[in-house]
């Protein structure tokens, strides 16, 4: 894949930009948002199809419930507000009227991550890829950038069934390719390797393009894999490229427990047991600070893909 | 219907209610009981139904939520006898591999059932968005919803309750089952409602009230409640009904909202309930 980045973007304004194009091709696509429209970039849509967007207030419970009603009546309601409001807040909800009843709500969250930056670890969602994923009946989506989050809520709007969206507020590099349709539960060989794997998602997907020519100096030649669906995992992708190498290492923008390491790991150990080794959030909470400085921080950065990958090569 | 038909109706729901909670020594027969003639009246009465064929998305038809999911075999019963599903099927109630589960439940694919529910407070959320559902879709059928009083309790109620009338959702009647009891005690005693009145009215709803146990106070109450829809406003029902209705010892206490009554008790609560559709 040519690694070329074309702009700056937030995966948000991928997410807008999706949502437009999706009402456009689908009369019965109706948004909800927690008073959070300008956030989720919710305001074209907002403006184009005024009688299929409800404004509910800061009232997530309602709205996941409304969504559900909409879903009941024939729409294909997203609801959007930041992760955590997304998630834990609603969690009851989304599980009885949504996953359990299994109603075709697409729940799309913002600002998720230890990239939320400033407003600290109240706001900064780090555990919302697990809970999710527990969910029976639900998809995860975890999309890396601009133009892969406007071709994931295009996708999720044509897929019948409940589905959790994550993405995130900071500019990232964009650049996978514009208008790549996106194929849901298929895992995305981004480079081809040899030596070890490195499994990805989200905004950690640039932090390991950038690792992959640092390993190339060292004589390491690792293959990159965006893991942007964690549900369903592509199980096949994940065993061959594992068995393929002889090592493994995941890297996200979530808690060890609940996320990427957690699935991966699973197959792994049932289907082809692999020296593995994690990049994530070790069970604590964040803090303020600028997007960049909490990656270094709590060692989510290139640096430590990097380190990781030359530990998980020793150990084959 | 007629009232006196209405209230055979009911008769027989109330002896399928004490036979399925007795069946499987499980399940909720005090709300079940006095939550009855009202349900009964919309689906024999009130509400423009297509049982035979029933869709997901109520397309054309009047829909029904159940908010306070543990009086399902209230629900259940009138559900098999609407002519949803086989009558005989209530027999399976709480047992494995039922389509009737504990609380009701899409998972099973039973007829007449859109959504789970169980957990409290989440009804009149999912029947405002279904009603918004339907003004898009430019139907301009009904989306009724039934809720506990204890349910009330529950803040997602109140969000719900804040949407519904401040975005002119008209075409949804809430009904609030008012017992005046929950699982631990009186409502007074365990979290006081207060002016439940005045609470949905300074939110902004029309409110109507009646005996949830007279057959023809409900129906007349709901009549002037549906002519009422489609006019900008919200509208609710108070019901005041009675926690176990019908059985005499059921009555006038909350122990009987989660307990199975044994085989003399089902005997003695049966005697007192006509069997007019025949018991399953």
């Amino acid at each position: 894949m040519d690694f070329t980045v074309q702009n700056y973007k937030d995966t948000r304004s991928g997410f807008g930009e999706g949502l437009l194009e999706a009402g456009k091709r689908n009369p019965k696509v109706v948004g909800l948002c927690a008073d959070l429209i300008g956030s989720l970039k919710m305001d074209a849509f907002a403006k184009e199809f005024p009688e299929r967007f409800f404004q509910v207030g800061i009232a997530e419970a309602n709205m996941i419930g409304m969504a559900a009603g909409l879903s009941i009546g024939g729409m294909v309601p997203f609801t959007g507000t930041f992760a955590n409001f997304s998630t834990a807040r609603v969690y009851d909800q989304i599980r009885q009227v949504v996953s359990y009843s299994n109603k075709n709500v697409k729940i799309c969250a913002s600002h998720a991550g230890i990239t939320l930056g400033e407003d600290g670890a109240t706001h900064q969602t780090l555990e919302d890829i697990g809970m999710m994923k527990m969910l029976p009946n639900m998809t995860v989506i975890v999309p890396c950038d601009f133009n892969q989050t406007k071709a994931a809520t295009i996708a999720v709007a044509e897929h019948e069934g409940p589905v959790y969206l994550r993405f995130g507020r900071p500019k990232v590099a964009n650049f996978t390719p514009a208008d790549e349709p996106f194929v849901i539960g298929k895992a995305q060989m981004m480079q081809e390797g040899t030596d070890v794997t490195i499994f990805a998602c989200g905004h950690l997907v640039w932090k390991a393009v950038q690792a992959l020519p640092i390993l190339k100096e060292m004589g390491i030649n690792a293959e990159l894999i965006n893991i942007h669906t964690l549900k369903p995992l592509d199980v096949e992708a994940v065993i061959a490229s594992a068995k393929k190498t002889g090592c493994v290492v995941t890297a996200e923008e979530h808690q060890l427990n609940g996320g990427l390491f957690d699935s991966i790991s699973q197959v792994l150990s049932m289907n082809c047991p692999t020296p593995i080794e994690p990049v994530a959030i070790f069970d604590q909470y964040g803090q303020s600070g600028t997007p960049d400085e909490l990656m270094k921080h709590y060692h989510l950065d290139t640096e430590d893909i990097v380190a990781a990958a030359k530990k998980a090569v020793a150990r084959k | 219907m007629e009232i006196n038909q209405l209230k055979d109706v009911a008769s027989q729901v109330r002896r399928d209610i004490i036979r399925m909670v007795h069946g499987c020594q499980s399940g909720h027969p005090g709300g079940s009981l006095g939550a009855t003639d009202i349900v009964t009246a919309l689906y024999f009465d009130q509400m423009q139904i297509n049982p035979e064929k029933f869709t997901m998305d109520g397309a054309g038809e009047d829909m029904f939520f159940l908010s306070n999911g543990h009086i399902s075999p209230m629900f259940y019963s009138i559900l098999a006898h609407r002519g949803y599903f086989p009558v005989s099927e209530l027999a399976t109630f709480r047992r494995l591999g039922t389509r009737l589960q504990g609380h009701p439940t899409t998972a099973e694919g039973l007829p007449g059932v859109r959504v789970a529910s169980g957990s409290l407070g989440q009804g009149l959320s999912v029947a405002v968005g279904a009603a918004q559902a339907k003004k898009l879709m430019k139907d301009d059928h009904i989306v009724y919803v039934l809720m506990g009083d204890g349910e009330q309790e529950e803040g997602q109620i109140w969000e719900a309750a804040m949407y519904a009338p401040a975005k002119n959702v008209d075409n949804i009647i809430a009904i609030v089952d008012y017992n005046k009891k929950q699982i631990d005690g009186p409502t007074d005693d365990v979290l006081n409602l207060g002016d439940l009145r005045a609470k949905y009215e300074s939110f902004g709803w029309r409110v109507w009230e009646c005996n949830g146990n007279d057959m023809q106070e409900v129906v007349d109450t709901l009549t002037k409640m549906r002519e009422n829809a489609h006019k900008g406003q919200s509208q609710v029902l108070l019901a005041h009904t009675e926690m176990g209705m019908g059985v005499d010892f059921m009555m006038g206490t909350h122990k009987w909202h989660g307990v199975a009554p044994n085989d003399e008790q089902a005997a003695n609560a049966l005697s007192q309930l006509k069997e007019t559709l025949g018991d399953y």
